[in-house]
Order: C-alpha cells, then structure tokens, then sequence
C-alpha cells in the first residue's frame, strides 16, 4: 500500500505533490469566495455576502470570547486558518487526499503559530520580561522550558496529522476491504460500495475534519493569548 | 540452515511491534471518557454553561489525545516507513 502523497508534476528536482496541489485549489477556493462575496457590498447584505458575513462574525465572536477583547486584530489569521483547515480536511468527501494529512503542511501552520506565539510574547512583555518568564520559577530551569516550549509545534503538528492520517488509512482500508468483498463475488461492479462507506465518510471527513480544525486554532488560539498575558500572574 | 530469511523476520517483528505501540491507546481511551463524564456532570449541574464546558472539553481531550497520536505515529513508521530493512 503506497501511503504518501502522489507526485503529479516535477520542476526539475522539485516535486510537486497532490498536497500543494489541492493546497492552491483550496487558497483559489477561499480567494474566489472572498472576491465575489465582497464585489458588490450592499448596505442590507443578501446572497453570498450574508454569508461571508455570518463567517466572519462568527470567527470575531470566537477570538473575542476565547482570547480577550483587546485581541481581535487576529481574527483574520484566525479565521483564515479555521477555513483552510476544514476545507482541506474533507478533501476525503471528492475522493481526494487531505491536504493535511502530510507532515510538511501540518508542520508549516505549527511554524506559523509557533512564530506568532513568540513574536507577541517578546513583543508584549520586551526581551527581558521573555527570559524571565522563560526562567521561571528558577534560572536553571531555562533548558527544561526550553524543551517545552519547542515541544509544543512538534505536538500539534502531529496530533492533526496523525488524526487526518488515521482517517485515511481506514478509509483506504474500508474501499479495498469493499472492492475485495465485491470481487471474491465475481461482480465486476464494486456495489457495495454504494452506501456503506457513507457513516465512515461523514465522521472522517465532515465531524473529524471540522473536530481538528476546530481544534488547532483553538490552540493557537489559547496559546498566543496565554504566552501574552502571562505575565500578570508573576 | 535458516527456515526464515532476514527479511521477513525483521517485517513480521516490526508488525509485532506496531501492535504493541498501539496498546498506549488504552491510556487515551480512559482519559477521554473521564472528561465526557466529567463533563456531562457538568452540564447536568448547569445546563446553561454547556457551550463553554463542551469547548473545554473538546481542547482537553485533544490534549490528553497527543501521546496516543505519537504512538501511532511510531506504529505508522514501522509499517509503512520500516528503518531496519535498510539496516541489513
């Protein structure tokens, strides 16, 4: 069973995967629906722009309940990450991979979150405020929260690509289990596959996926408000 | 002379051993029952907190879920990725 990402096309050694391929057709996704929700605003919204409206309300909502008031300038990054994430988690529904179930993309967006968590930090608390909290409650217990600190991108990334994987391998499990069942029958016509899949599908590819997304920007979320805030408490 | 080649010894151990990884699953299991329960109790105390208590909730387990994600990573690697055929 080939389990990573097909290479659809290469520019001399790079590779581009399916991966980075449905990564575009999901950003082009988003960029179309931003573009044409917002063409023509009108005062009393209707149509496609009740819609975005209805999304970008209810991601402000969440960010102001979950990070403070104060912190909804990062709504846009916020919601940019929650629709991405669900959209490239229920590829699996159009019979595609998962953007999402490859390491390097999960690992991109921990970076991201990673970066934002220490940027703010550093910027809201200065250097010193940083290494202080760093080496709290004792110096020489820098290199431990050190490890911890760099624990943490390591940990989300893998916990959304390990769930997304899982979703994946018994999927791919349930079809060729399906196909095998129709076969030993001598139907050429894999029925079976009609219907039955369908329950697997909607927990993999709709609960599951909006579940993760759901989850790592909550965690980005929490934890770029906790890394700002925390020194309060010291 | 040896009845099993190198080969399929070393895959059949590391199927062996991707099984064994995934009995850390057990510890996950409990973990997140605990908190539905918990948080069920939760909600039966004060119904009007459930949107709160249900998000909580969901992050907690996604926690807890980490160490039972890298074991099945472990197992993934040894299936799919196996290191020791390159090592013979």
């Amino acid at each position: 069973m080939e389990l990573g990402p097909r290479i659809i096309f290469s520019i001399g050694d790079l590779n581009i995967t399916e991966t980075v391929c449905y990564a575009w057709v999901v950003s082009i996704v988003m960029i179309a629906f931003a573009l044409i929700s917002t063409s023509k605003m009108s005062r009393i919204p209707k149509g496609s722009q009740a819609f975005a409206e209805l999304i970008v309300e209810f991601i402000y909502n969440l960010v102001g309940s979950t990070m403070g008031k104060q912190h909804t300038n990062f709504a846009p990054y916020i919601g940019t990450l929650f629709i991405f994430l669900i959209l490239g988690n229920s590829l699996g529904l159009f019979e595609q991979r998962p953007v999402t179930a490859d390491l390097n993309t999960t690992f991109a967006l921990a970076g991201i979150t990673f970066f934002l968590i220490h940027y703010n930090a550093i910027r809201s608390k200065t250097l010193k405020g940083y290494i202080k909290h760093l080496s709290d409650p004792y110096p020489f217990m820098l290199p431990i929260n050190l490890v911890g600190e760099l624990a943490f991108p390591l940990s989300i990334s893998f916990r959304l690509f390990g769930n997304i994987t899982g979703g994946v391998i018994i999927m791919a499990l349930l079809f060729g289990g399906l196909e095998g069942i129709t076969e030993g029958m001598e139907i050429t016509i894999p029925f079976l596959l009609i219907g039955i899949p369908l329950p697997a599908n909607f927990f993999f590819d709709i609960f599951e996926a909006g579940l993760q997304a759901f989850i790592f920007t909550m965690l980005t979320m929490v934890f770029i408000a906790n890394g700002m805030t925390s020194q309060e408490h010291h | 002379m040896s009845l099993v080649t190198p080969e399929a010894f070393v895959l059949g151990m590391s199927a062996l051993g991707a099984a064994i990884v995934m009995i850390g699953i057990l510890g996950i299991g409990i973990g997140q029952g605990f908190a539905a329960g918990k948080a069920v109790e939760g909600v039966a105390r004060q119904p009007e907190a459930q949107g709160d208590i249900l998000k909580t909730m969901l992050v907690g387990q996604a926690v807890a879920e980490t160490t039972g994600i890298f074991a099945f990573i472990v197992s993934i690697v040894l299936l799919f990725a196996n290191p020791f055929i390159s090592m013979l």
